[in-house]
């Protein structure tokens, strides 16, 4: 009996993608177009200029956020890239994967920090996540080709799709668990919310939305891979036609390739973070905050300071001793 | 509503009020309503449990201007819920706040943000400073949100960094100091918003106690200094009794007993109080002047080596306070000395007097005392503007002071100095020597 009994869930959720098709074309073939733009854009950027300007440019990044090791690794990838002759798929995936980045952190920050002052949109807005993350990649693709037609744009916007939830999450998460005595004494002095979340929230949070930030970005490179199935171009082209052709050879020259670059924007991202001791950038800034404290004749180190206290403290000793006596 | 202030005292129309509090309530959970009305028929705080947590129930009180008024419970009695409220960090179930006569409950968010930027800044547990800034921009944050210009702010914010002693640490960031120095960041802050009214929130409870200690000494400095009103709340009585003009009890959420340290540590209102101050530091509490006698044990100089013996002989004590013009304290005569003088013919009484008499200020606590007793044998003179004597404090005194027993149970004599001379001897010896000397 229970064999007649069948849920389309399906049916009706193909019917509502066609109803939105025929509806909604205007509003689908309006983002379509800004998403090319901009996608035209970063291709430009990232292809046009020759080989060894753009590996110049992307270890002086490297250098600047890492230090000389980070500036090195890159260098010695990025030639693999070279050598292997992938290069121009190797900047058409970073174009995709920046441009999708784009359009998942405009919409995981602001959505992150609305979910953290409403506990209404989180609870709302966590399922959805749920189901954006765990939802299989490839699913995204099949409504994507219906409304955006193959190309680069159905692929970014399932990577969009794909890469939203963990933007959202830790956006929330991060402001969230920004200590709340310090955002109470905003609230004590009279700050508006606005500011409380421009100068104590954000500033805060800070270091879990760069780590939300970096799992966009690598879930971004990892899904325009896949996304190569619906016609987007780079390294996931010659991945698809490795697996068509059983090519061992083409398969790992562009899956190396991957990787590098996964690591080279991994690495980068995790250091905006957090910018090490050691990071030129960090360095130029301490240098600067020296500089300004410069006139005032303060001891110099912390150690310094545990001594100052240490003084302090003796002085009431002589008394607390008194008063035992008393 | 008065069964809740009992200790108050009668509003005297020459103190302005600072802070109003009014049959203030508040109650945590689905129906706080319901659980107020339900404790309001007399079911108690556990009884009503079900419908809401009751953190403050029916709180009512004025503080002065000028004043430190110290909320003091045990943890969970709601005094921190009780505080939030009287800046509207917590909006009340039932009851009003004014500060400065401007209303804080019940107001759009706006108008709070005015009176909070006006009116009343607040001091927490642990410090709350902003990380990402350095102390002077931490100082200066309260008057960034009142939209103070930056030179002015910084200048400002100097001032009182200078006053709270931490000039040499401006552009230091929070971190690198220690928690002492964190919190006078955190109290300079609130300081330079400029506000009539401070809330402190257990400021010093993460202390460590000498440190502690120090903080809440220079607390009543700057409070003499700038005339702030402070609600300060704390869990440590001795801390309520050493900063507080004025204590509030509280207990379940209910404030208990309002009053001086003073009547609180010696009329506590029921037995829960009463409790609760046995194991107080009374050293701290007390003062010269609140265990000071009148001072029979004086003479002016003036009256010679006969009048000094008689005097001792009288008040039956082995040394005698000698005073000079304007009751200044000149310093102390022994027996032993005065007889010999006297047996001898002397008439001044001058050169037998002892300097070594330790002065102290009536408003000096006990705790510092007993260190100056021990130290000079001779008794304690308090004195007042001036050098003038008001008063003295024997030895016994003080122990009695320390120990709250009675001064009048006979076996304490021996704890002081008997006089070294029979009464009769100096009875003798004035019948012995002819009264003539004296004369002049």
């Amino acid at each position: 009996m229970l064999d007649d009994l069948r849920l389309p869930l399906g049916t009706w959720v193909e019917a509502g993608v066609d109803w939105v098709t025929v509806n909604l074309a205007v509003v689908f073939d309006a983002i379509r177009a800004v998403v090319l733009a901009l996608f035209g854009v970063a291709e430009t950027a990232f292809t046009q200029p020759p080989e060894p300007v753009m590996i110049a440019i992307l270890t002086l990044l490297a250098f600047a956020v890492r230090g000389w090791r980070m500036a090195l690794g890159t260098v010695l990838g990025l030639a693999v890239i070279v050598l292997v002759g992938q290069w121009d798929n190797a900047m058409l995936t970073l174009s995709l994967t920046v441009v999708a980045a784009l359009f998942a952190l405009l919409i995981a920050i602001p959505l992150g920090i609305w979910a953290a002052r409403s506990d209404t949109v989180s609870a709302i807005v966590r399922p959805v996540l749920d189901f954006l993350q765990t939802m299989p990649a490839f699913v995204y693709l099949i409504p994507a080709i219906i409304l955006f037609r193959i190309g680069v744009v159905p692929g970014i916007i399932a990577t969009i799709a794909f890469a939203l939830a963990p933007g959202v999450r830790l956006t929330e998460l991060g402001i969230r668990g920004v200590n709340k005595e310090i955002v109470e004494a905003g609230h004590a002095f009279g700050a508006s919310p606005g500011r409380i979340l421009r100068q104590i929230q954000l500033p805060l949070a800070l270091p879990t939305i760069m780590t939300g930030v970096n799992q966009i970005i690598m879930l971004s490179l990892s899904m325009v891979v896949i996304a190569a199935m619906v016609g987007a171009r780079g390294l996931g082209q010659d991945i698809v036609q490795s697996l068509q052709r059983i090519d061992i050879a083409l398969g790992f020259e562009a899956g190396i390739s991957v990787v590098i670059l996964a690591i080279i924007l991994d690495r980068c991202t995790n250091a905006l973070g957090s910018l090490q001791q050691h990071s030129p950038i960090a360095r130029l800034r301490a240098r600067s905050v020296a500089a300004r404290r410069a006139p005032s004749p303060a001891p110099a180190t912390t150690g310094a300071a545990a001594s100052a206290v240490a003084q302090t403290d003796t002085g009431r000793v002589g008394s607390a001793v008194g008063e035992e006596r008393a | 509503m008065t069964a809740s202030r009992p200790n108050q005292a009668a509003p005297d129309p020459h103190d302005d009020v600072a802070l109003r509090v009014e049959h203030l309530s508040k109650v945590f959970g689905r129906r706080p309503k319901e659980a107020l009305a339900r404790i309001a028929a007399g079911a108690s705080r556990d009884e009503a449990a079900k419908l809401g947590t009751a953190a403050v129930v029916d709180a009512s009180f004025d503080v002065r201007r000028g004043e430190i008024f110290v909320v003091m419970g045990l943890s969970g009695s709601g005094k921190s819920t009780l505080i939030r409220m009287l800046n509207g960090l917590l909006e009340p179930t039932e009851g009003t706040v004014d500060v400065g006569g401007e209303r804080v409950t019940g107001v759009d968010a706006k108008r709070l943000r005015g009176v909070r930027r006006s009116q009343v800044s607040m001091v927490f547990q642990h410090f709350a400073l902003l990380p990402h800034r350095t102390v002077l921009e931490n100082v200066a944050y309260g008057l960034e949100i009142q939209g103070v210009g930056r030179e002015r702010r910084q200048q400002l914010a100097r001032d009182v960094i200078r006053r709270v002693g931490l000039e040499a640490w401006e552009t230091r960031m929070p971190s690198e100091l220690s928690g002492g120095m964190q919190q006078r960041v955190g109290i300079a802050r609130a300081l330079c918003a400029d506000t009539p009214v401070l809330l402190m929130d257990e400021a010093f409870s993460a202390l460590d106690p000498l440190i502690r200690r120090e903080m809440q000494e220079q607390l009543v400095e700057l409070q003499a200094e700038l005339g702030k009103t402070i609600v300060f709340i704390t869990h440590d009585l001795n801390e309520a009794m050493f900063l507080g003009d004025r204590i509030a009890v509280m207990r379940d959420g209910r404030i208990v007993q309002i009053g001086s340290p003073e009547e609180i540590l010696t009329d506590p209102a029921n037995d829960y109080v009463a409790q609760f101050v046995q194991d107080v530091d009374r050293a701290r509490v007390l003062t010269a002047a609140s265990v000071m006698e009148p001072p029979a044990a004086a003479v002016p100089i003036t009256v010679g080596p006969r009048g000094a013996l008689k005097a001792l002989r009288d008040a039956q004590t082995s040394t005698l306070l000698v005073t000079g013009p304007g009751r200044t304290v000149l310093g102390a005569v022994r027996d032993r000395d005065v007889m010999r003088a006297v047996q001898a013919g002397e008439r001044e009484l001058r050169p037998l007097v002892d300097a070594g008499v330790q002065q102290v200020d009536p408003d000096t606590s006990l705790a510092e005392l007993p260190e100056l007793a021990i130290t000079s044998g001779l008794p304690l003179a308090v004195v007042g503007d001036g050098g003038r004597l008001l008063g003295v404090i024997p030895r016994v005194m003080l122990l009695a002071a320390l120990g709250n027993v009675p001064t009048d149970t006979s076996e304490l004599q021996v704890v002081d100095l008997p006089p070294a001379l029979d009464a009769r001897l100096l009875t003798q010896t004035l019948d012995a020597t002819p009264e003539v000397h004296d004369a002049r």
